[in-house]
């Protein structure tokens, strides 16, 4: 008998949780980002620790983020000196929804996680994680569970 | 000549879940067609359509981006390093300024 088909689980520490909705608030009108480091386990991938880092696109922020190869590359060694893993990316969207755009999976990488914070008139509101499929057509949608530890 | 090609994390489960692939090239185009013949699930996350290199994809040889050498013409020497490192992007659908 086949498994039950279930959606890939995110767990993040209530403290990231916390400090994804403030850099989004911060950064308002304008998108944030930043790194996810973590660990990832057999499925179950949990959200440790940030990097955050400055949205690059200067001529479009508030629709736009990029983050430079120097940009993971700093992302990767800190996840490396603390002993975790770069298990994917944090933005914001702000006053719009917290779902992946047409522009985000034209961009997006498999495997890593993808977590969109929507920031309505400067609050944070709905915060979603998404995995890029290996054909690239679709998301999977994964189960964000916030916990204290 | 036998050189390394480095693979992120993302990409390592299309590539035997391997951190880094050896393969036989004289340049970085003719190591990546390689890397992609072996590895084929990997072509449809380095290239576009059109078959160029897609626009977050980077490639450094030794620590060099390709983009201030000789691009895909690169040359190279046995036992370089090329790196594949992704930059990041996206954003919501909509034309604001």
């Amino acid at each position: 008998m086949s498994p039950p088909l279930s959606r890939p689980r995110l767990k993040v520490r209530e403290e990231m949780y916390r400090r994804i909705h403030a850099h989004g608030v911060e950064t308002y009108p304008h998108e944030c980002c930043g790194a996810l480091l973590g660990r990832d386990g057999e499925g179950l991938r949990e959200v440790i620790d940030l990097v955050p880092l400055a949205n690059r696109r200067d001529d479009s922020p508030r629709n736009r983020f990029e983050l430079t190869p120097d940009d993971v590359r700093l992302a990767e060694k800190t996840a490396s000196e603390k002993k975790l893993e770069l298990i994917g990316w944090y933005h914001s969207h702000p006053d719009a929804p917290a779902r992946p755009s047409e522009y985000d999976r034209n961009h997006a990488w498999p495997w890593y996680s993808y977590i969109i914070v929507s920031v309505e008139k400067g609050e944070a509101r709905d915060t979603t994680s998404w995995r890029l499929h290996d054909d690239r057509a679709a998301y999977d949608a994964e189960e964000v569970e916030v916990a204290a530890r | 000549m036998a050189v390394k090609v480095m693979i992120p994390t993302p990409l390592r489960a299309y590539a035997g879940k391997q951190e880094s692939v050896e393969v036989q090239a004289a340049t970085v185009g003719e190591a990546l067609s390689a890397l992609t013949t072996k590895h084929t699930d990997l072509k449809k996350h380095l290239f576009s359509d059109d078959g160029r290199l897609r626009s977050f994809v980077n490639v450094y040889v030794n620590d060099e981006d390709i983009r201030y050498l000789q691009k895909e013409q690169t040359a190279l020497k046995a036992g370089d390093t090329i790196s594949i490192v992704p930059s990041i992007a996206g954003g919501v659908n909509r034309a604001r300024i």
